[in-house]
């Protein structure tokens, strides 16, 4: 049953991207012209709405067939806000908020920007590198007023965004919220907070992340059994199969640690330790491989990979960039290392060995 | 085009949670009894036949195994936990580990029936020690170029040449070897050597040790001088041991033992940082955290393929690159981060122990049974390179 719906919605969603977000059209076009047709047909099928239950106007797919979607996505390293529209219906679904059919985007993207709620309810502060927020038409986020957490819609128009792009190209904007009113505010649940929202969004990045390496490990392996070179085809000499093979398990260990993080999320009941583990990790070794994999694609690919004619830049620039949106590596590794640290020695393979 | 990767996210089922608690019992006890010492890291290579027997008693050998051959028909998954927490113990299972690993499944699927019934329940039952003839002087990870030969005789087999960087040979019951029973042809470099069972006992016979680097012997040359080995005792086809060799890798390369050979130097890393660790330690810390993790659920993934009856050649291959270059890598990340603790903390002593232990054996990690060289290779293969 469970194995059926992730099938189908994989099976849809590669559909619609194969149609209309192929990478090599994309990369040739000028003026964006792709961006609607692709949007409504993503819209048409339900996917942007996946993870809204249906009474609340969402398409109400299970979890793991929202990754599997995000999998899928990741492949094409697809660059219109179905990741954080997907993340922003959850989100706004946390506390029973009805979401709007547009584009969306979620705040705050980064571990130390915060935005309060005041007095009156009007949300004020500023927050930085919100992926797509100027091609949003609303923002879901996650405030604060005192020590209560609340979730709320905004309108991006009533928001301050200054133009910024991430790596790839792809807008990641400072917004400031100068006493906000909000379409939409209501109590985040018991426990619930800005760890929990980042750990979630960190797992959507890994699995995106996870797909975008195994495209580039495709695009690699069938480049390389195809340029010749000292009359033979690259891909025969050890050398480079040996960098290939280093590809290969780096793509291996962010598809498995990303997978795994996934089905935890998925089966969850709560944001505990078992989540962190796992969705820390997977943010951190899906970043340590999109480092390592990018590099290696791009010595296979030589000259030609560098150029902006050619697609690879779409997926590891991307990747790249990932790696910033919700906590970096670095900040979950430090996260990570003082959890086991405070639990001591002899608590840490227990907790390893419970996964 | 390009092979697909797939590491399902298997969980262990419950009943490993009840099996953890009583391995973890078991090894405590152990421990209490002074059978071997955890933080003594070098005791995991050691081999102890009381303990190998109380192993098998308790049923923890040959757990996969069908129970007509003293075996327990038990899940790889089960298998797994017990693997990892003896691993992560230094519990000293040498004895019966290759024999449980790799030799048994061998025995299981070529050995004729009356060595089965000998054999299999002798090592389920923790008595016998296995060996693995396959490097010679002039061959190592050119396993086909093994020059040993078996030349035939009434009934059976003489052998003469020689083995090396043998683990365990000293001890060991027996062997389970390559040799060359013709040349290979012109067509096919790999064809003409034998799989054969060989009884450490038989005259002819000689074992001599080769001290390692650390200064312990654990490798050795083994010399046949017109060994006898009888007819029975041929495992599989005559001249076509290359077709056997690869549906067995998975389960050889996959396992916690490829990761986890130095995981006491994480372990006394987490002690000497204490409980508030500064931002250097905490950061380094939590990405060997992630990247143990990651190993060991890609670990776990393989174990329960192998279990669901595929064979995740390309996959095992990858935890076993990525797994020994990780712990051969981690003593020197545990010095990075240990360099500037204060020099009067509690366990200075023992960590300096163990990253000296760890640091001079780290070598071997990404050699031992598959180098990381050929493994690429392999991977290469399986990415359709080659």
């Amino acid at each position: 049953m469970a194995d059926d719906g992730k099938r189908i919605v994989t099976e849809t969603a590669a559909r619609i991207l194969a149609d209309l977000a192929d990478p090599q059209t994309i990369n040739k076009s000028t003026n964006g012209a792709w961006k609607d047709p692709l949007w409504h047909a993503l819209s048409d099928a339900g996917l942007p709405l996946a993870w809204i239950p249906e009474r609340l106007g969402g398409s109400g797919a299970s979890l793991a067939e929202g990754f599997a979607i995000l999998g899928v996505a990741g492949r094409f390293a697809l660059a219109v806000p179905l990741a954080e529209t997907l993340c922003a219906g959850w989100l706004l679904a946390r506390a029973g908020i009805e979401a709007p059919a547009t584009p969306m985007t979620l705040a705050p993207a980064r571990p130390y920007d915060r935005i309060s709620v005041d007095a009156d309810g009007r949300l004020s502060g500023r927050v930085i590198g919100v992926p797509f927020a100027q091609d949003s038409q609303h923002i879901a986020m996650l405030a604060d007023r005192g020590r209560e957490h609340l979730i709320a819609l905004v309108e991006t128009r009533d928001c301050r965004l200054s133009e910024s792009r991430n790596l790839a190209g792809d807008a990641a904007n400072v917004v400031t919220f100068e006493r906000v009113k909000p379409l939409r505010i209501a109590p985040a649940p018991n426990g619930f907070d800005l760890t929990s929202l980042l750990l979630m969004a960190s797992t959507v990045r890994s699995v995106e992340t996870a797909g975008a390496l195994e495209a580039i490990l495709s695009l690699s392996v069938a480049y390389a059994n195809e340029r010749v070179a000292f009359e033979r085809p690259i891909g025969k000499f050890q050398a480079v199969q040996q960098n290939l093979a280093r590809l290969a398990g780096e793509v291996a260990a962010a598809l498995a640690v990303a997978g795994s993080a996934a089905d935890t999320i998925a089966q969850a009941d709560a944001f505990d330790e078992a989540v962190f583990l796992e969705a820390a990790s997977a943010k951190i070794r899906t970043a340590e491989a999109a480092a390592e994999g990018s590099a290696i694609a791009h010595q296979v690919f030589g000259a030609i990979g560098f150029t902006q004619e050619h697609v690879l830049h779409r997926f590891t620039l991307r990747m790249l960039s990932w790696r910033d949106d919700f906590g970096s590596e670095s900040y979950w590794a430090a996260e990570l290392g003082k959890r086991v640290a405070c639990r001591g020695a002899d608590e840490f393979w227990p907790l390893v060995a419970s996964r | 085009m390009t092979a697909h990767l797939y590491f399902d996210p298997i969980r262990l089922p419950p009943e490993c949670d009840t099996l953890r608690a009583e391995v973890r019992a078991f090894l405590a006890d152990e421990i209490a009894a002074s059978t071997f010492d955890p933080h003594q890291p070098g005791d995991g290579d050691a081999h102890n036949r009381g303990f190998s027997r109380r192993v098998g008693a308790k049923g923890w050998i040959g757990m996969t195994w069908p129970k007509r051959y003293g075996g327990h028909e038990r899940s790889q998954l089960e298998r797994y936990v017990v693997t990892e927490e003896f691993r992560v113990a230094n519990a000293p299972s040498h004895l019966h580990f290759v024999a449980d690993r790799q030799s048994g499944p061998i025995l299981l699927k070529y050995a004729p029936e009356h060595i089965k019934n000998d054999i299999l329940p002798r090592i389920c039952r923790g008595e016998l020690c296995f060996s693995i003839g396959m490097s010679e002087p002039g061959s190592g990870s050119d396993l086909f170029a093994a020059k040993t030969k078996a030349g035939k005789t009434a009934g059976g087999w003489r052998i003469n040449g020689s083995k090396i960087w043998t683990t365990s040979a000293q001890i060991a019951d027996y062997m389970l070897a390559l040799f060359r029973t013709s040349p290979p042809t012109r067509e096919n470099r790999r064809h003409g050597l034998t799989q054969f069972l060989v009884d450490m006992k038989a005259p002819g016979i000689k074992v001599n040790p080769i001290y390692q680097m650390t200064g312990k012997p654990g490798f050795n040359e083994v010399v046949f001088d017109d060994a006898f080995v009888p007819d029975d005792h041929v495992m599989g086809e005559i001249d076509g041991a290359w077709k056997q060799a690869t549906s067995e890798l998975a389960h050889e390369r996959s396992g916690p033992e490829r990761f986890l050979d130095t995981f006491y130097v994480l372990l006394e890393l987490i002690r000497a940082l204490g409980p508030e660790p500064d931002l250097r330690g905490a950061e380094g810390l939590g990405r060997l955290v992630a990247q143990l993790h990651t190993l060991r659920r890609m670990s776990v993934s393989v174990a329960g393929m192998l279990q669901a009856g595929k064979e995740p050649v390309v996959e095992g291959s990858i935890v076993k690159d990525l797994g020994t270059v990780w712990e051969q890598k981690l003593p020197g990340r545990v010095r990075d981060l240990a360099a500037f603790l204060e020099p009067e903390i509690m366990n200075r002593a023992t960590l300096e122990d163990q990253l000296a232990f760890a640091t001079t054996i780290a070598p071997k990690l990404t050699i031992q049974g598959g180098t990381t060289e050929i493994l690429r290779g392999i991977i290469a293969r399986g990415l359709g390179l080659r």
